[in-house]
């Protein structure tokens, strides 16, 4: 209700801004007799502009800043006895049932009277500050279009300005992006920051143990949150993958662009990176119900003990999701060397082999390794795959075909279903999750400087 | 090459050849092997894809038919106690009809409706003289409800005999299908001996037929009845989630790489967000679940596990794909077209939107695609905005709880039921794959429009 109530506002704002705009033009130029330096339309996309922008402006600040607003309120609306006699959490639990209480959704148990008190007034105040800010946005508005509408005139550069305005809109988008960055650092900064106040960063970077216990109320004991078995976990799963991936990836990239067919290309091609395409749940299931099984049974059947869900069985799976972006990002580098090297080579006799090995890959090596880093920096933060198949056993171990557990598995069991970040018990997800993004930025940051240092070379 | 040959002793010349000789032949069996090698690693990358789909497909197709009962249900007076409905004119005010009418309700509601059906069981089998519980496990838990509803709707039908499609329980069609190994003792399997039989004879008489599973498209999930469980509820909430993305993501990611390619000017900021964006593209995406959780949850207060979350996580996770892919699109428009514009006296904005804009909206086209799907099979950050809650409603509007597509399949995997699950679950995968296949089939045939007019 409240949103259609904004929205229905800031359009009619919108299509009275332009019409007025559009007619005030035409009408100033009528009686002048001179020519509109732009034309009508640019005249109303102008006023519109005008409008809108600050009206929007009023309704995100109030976005922004109104639920923090709401809570002082709610916080300055419990009585000071009552308040005195609350712990910190206590409050913050008072304070949630009070908003539940006042969005109608009611609580569990009997209301207490100073709950129900501020649940009403904390209403109210909802309405009348929607009320006040909604009417604060029109009457902006109107302000608004009263003075664009006041400066139209012949002379009037209406479609500067609003080129000015769209050019203005284009650099605020790609600005998402960058807030994106920031919301994401920030996020995991602040709620990592409140896990460290539980544990100590050096016990959580170095430590061996990873055994968080459930968040119950009242016992001291925290457990342990060791990362290095997770990061250990991380590594051989995305070791594997590697080991598996970068053979058969890079070969079919050297196939695909030294020696096929350009037809047989065109048709393997897009075969293969069918496989980039596949969602990794798929993966997971394909590595859950087939690859560990059969890695099971070819591992009694040679006397191995493997385990069905286990590092290897992530691992392969994980290497299958990565062979197209290796092969597609070699065959790219590959492609990129200059055909003179591979004549000059050829011209001396070498076999086509031969060149591939000794002249075009050492050219293109940088590219290639930066194609690696990437796929290692993909194959670190792959989640579903090794969430159904790895096992989920957060244990130092060095065995492969033992189960083993990552830090993204345990993003997602600590955090899922969780939405109340109170203890150490969520927040570690957090610290897990700025771990991991530390470490793709490196590798990303080191792949596509070294990615585009070897494109300069050859451009 | 800079040996001096000796053209007097020939036995030394012949064994150079010969040198020669087995260095070539050396050599090209080294470049056969690489070769070798070559076509090797694109066979096994192809046999990968060959398995992952053969996989899915012999698993997935026999779910798409589930084993339905087709039983002729005496709605027995004797069972059905409730009696006829009330009717309006036998009730004084409208607040005694309603209350005659709850009352009949709740006696529908306590009546054994499941008595009917082994009661027709019973009429269609004597000899096995099957016990009530042996009867209900062959039906799916919620057929009583299907019977109670439609009675209900057509009280009419008191000690009428219909013939009524009930879906087999998840235990019947496992047996039915043979998932089970049929060869285990009694103690370890799911269905009694007397129902194990019921369902085989009645599967020999023709009562039982392995119909199409609609239901897998209309239903939403279940866990009471898991036989009848379906994908509705997910495949709304996807929906819900993919229009959030085109709606956000697509003329955010078309105005940046606008801005980008043809406004920015050279400088650190447009570096900064040029790197910036290469990045997003590469950071995992369950790094966007966390920053969904902290900040649209915790701090936006948004609603839990509902689409509008998901898909703004989403749109975030897919912008850095639609901007990159849409930039390779404007820079394939000719400059020649650029500085004809600007010759005739456009202005920028103008020869943007009015001319290098129409030329690139098939590759818009195909890069919104390219994101949708990426966005539809995400699992990873859904999870962590609490999209795998069990929902077994449609979604009405996406701020309502709701599940997804992919989050389905993560749900049904982990299934206790595991044989009738496993295939359930590569059923909703081919459901999932479809539709990507789908989505790029479009691209791709976008893309070759976008080609052939250039």
């Amino acid at each position: 209700m409240n949103n259609f109530i904004i929205a229905a506002t800031l359009l009619v704002l919108l299509g009275l801004a332009y019409q007025v705009g559009l007619t005030r033009s035409r009408a100033v130029a009528d009686a002048s007799g001179q020519r509109l330096h732009s034309r009508p339309t640019y005249h109303g996309i102008r006023v519109a502009l005008w409008v809108v922008i600050p009206a929007a402006l009023v309704l995100g600040l109030w976005a922004l800043f109104g639920p923090g607003v709401a809570d002082s309120f709610v916080r300055s609306q419990i009585p000071a006895d009552v308040a005195a006699t609350l712990e910190p959490n206590q409050l913050n639990n008072a304070i949630s049932r009070i908003k539940a209480i006042a969005s109608g959704y009611g609580v569990i148990g009997q209301p207490q009277p100073f709950e129900a008190d501020a649940a009403r007034a904390l209403s109210q105040f909802q309405l009348y500050s929607f009320l006040i800010v909604v009417l604060a946005a029109a009457v902006i508005g109107i302000g608004m279009l009263l003075y664009a509408r006041s400066r139209i005139a012949p002379g009037l550069r209406a479609r500067n300005q609003v080129e000015r305005g769209i050019t203005l809109l284009l650099l605020a988008c790609s600005g998402v992006a960058i807030l994106t960055t920031v919301g994401i650092v920030a996020s995991l900064l602040v709620e990592a920051l409140r896990f460290f106040t539980f544990v100590n960063p050096l016990d959580f970077f170095f430590g061996t143990v990873w055994n968080p216990r459930f968040a119950t109320t009242g016992t001291g004991a925290q457990g342990d949150y060791g990362l290095l078995p997770l990061l250990w976990g991380t590594i051989m799963v995305a070791t594997i993958a590697m080991l598996f991936a970068v053979p058969v990836g890079l070969m079919a990239a050297i196939y695909l662009s030294q020696y096929a067919h350009p037809r047989v290309r065109s048709v393997i091609k897009p075969i293969i990176e069918i496989l980039a395409g596949i969602p990794t749940i798929v993966y997971g299931f394909f590595a859950l119900v087939t690859v560990g099984p059969f890695l099971a049974g070819f591992g009694a059947s040679i006397g191995l003990n493997i385990r069905a869900t286990s590092a290897a069985t992530a691992g392969l799976v994980m290497g299958i999701m990565i062979i197209p972006f290796i092969s597609s990002l070699s065959d790219d580098i590959l492609r990129q060397v200059p055909q003179s090297l591979r004549d000059g080579s050829l011209g001396l006799g070498a076999t086509k082999s031969e060149t591939i090995r000794r002249v075009i890959l050492p050219a293109a090596l940088p590219g290639v390794v930066g194609a690696f880093l990437l796929a290692v920096s993909r194959a670190i933060g792959e989640t579903m795959i090794v969430v159904l198949a790895a096992g989920n056993s957060p244990v130092l171990r060095f065995n492969p075909f033992e189960p083993t557990s990552t830090v993204t598995v345990t993003i997602v069991n600590q955090l899922t279903g969780d939405s109340d970040f109170a203890g150490p018990q969520s927040l570690v997800a957090f610290a897990l999750g700025l771990t991991l993004f530390v470490l793709t930025l490196i590798l990303n940051v080191a792949a596509l400087t070294i990615v585009r240092r070897f494109r300069e070379q050859y451009d | 090459m800079t040996d001096i040959i000796d053209t007097s002793d020939r036995s030394q010349t012949q064994a150079r050849l010969g040198r020669i000789r087995e260095g070539l032949s050396r050599r090209h069996r080294n470049e056969l092997i690489f070769r070798g090698l070559g076509i090797g690693a694109i066979a096994i990358a192809l046999a990968l894809v060959a398995t992952l789909f053969w996989q899915v497909l012999s698993k997935g197709v026999p779910a798409f038919t589930q084993a339905t009962l087709h039983l002729d249900i005496t709605f027995d007076e004797e069972i059905v106690t409730a009696g006829p409905a009330p009717i309006r004119s036998d009730h004084g005010s409208v607040a005694e009809y309603e209350a005659a009418v709850l009352d009949w309700r709740r006696a529908l509601a306590g009546t054994n409706w499941n008595a009917l059906i082994e009661l027709a069981v019973r009429n269609e089998l004597p000899d096995l003289e099957p016990e009530p519980a042996e009867v209900r496990r062959l039906v799916d838990n919620n057929a009583g409800l299907l019977l109670r509803q439609m009675y209900q709707d057509n009280p009419g039908l008191l000690n009428q005999t219909v013939n009524v499609s009930l879906l087999g329980s998840a235990d019947t069609d496992n047996w039915l299908k043979g998932t089970v190994n049929r060869d285990l003792p009694d103690a370890r399997q799911q269905l009694s001996p007397v129902t194990r039989a019921i369902a085989d004879r009645f599967m020999a008489d023709g009562t039982i037929t392995m119909d199409f599973a609609w239901h897998i498209f209309g239903n939403t999930d279940s866990r009471t009845a898991p036989a009848s469980a379906g994908l509705a509820g997910a495949f709304i909430g996807s929906l819900y989630m993919m229009l959030v993305v085109i709606v956000l993501a697509v003329p955010i990611g078309v105005a940046s790489a606008i801005y980008l390619e043809e406004f920015a000017p050279k400088n650190r900021i447009t570096d900064l967000i040029e790197i910036n964006i290469n990045n997003l593209a590469a950071v995992p995406s369950i790094v966007f679940g966390l920053l969904g959780a902290a900040v649209f949850i915790t701090y936006f207060r948004l609603p839990i596990s509902a689409p509008i979350v998901g898909g703004l996580v989403l749109t975030l996770m897919t912008l850095p794909t639609i901007i990159i892919a849409t930039r390779s699109a404007l820079r394939q428009v000719s400059p020649s077209l650029r500085q004809a514009a600007l010759g005739l006296g456009a202005s920028k904005t103008q020869m943007v939107f009015h001319h290098v804009l129409p030329l690139t909206f098939p590759g818009i086209l195909t890069a919104t695609i390219i994101g949708v799907a990426q966005a539809l099979g995400e699992t990873a950050p859904l999870l962590l905005i609490g999209m795998n809650a069990f929902v077994a409603n449609i979604p009405a509007t996406p701020f309502d709880q709701s599940s997804a597509l992919p989050v389905q399949i993560y749900l049904w995997q982990g299934n206790e039921n595991r044989n009738f699950f496993e295939a359930r679950t590569s059923a909703a995968i081919m459901v999932l794959l479809g539709l990507m296949i789908f989505l790029n089939a479009i691209a791709i045939f976008l893309r070759s429009r976008l080609e052939r007019n250039k």
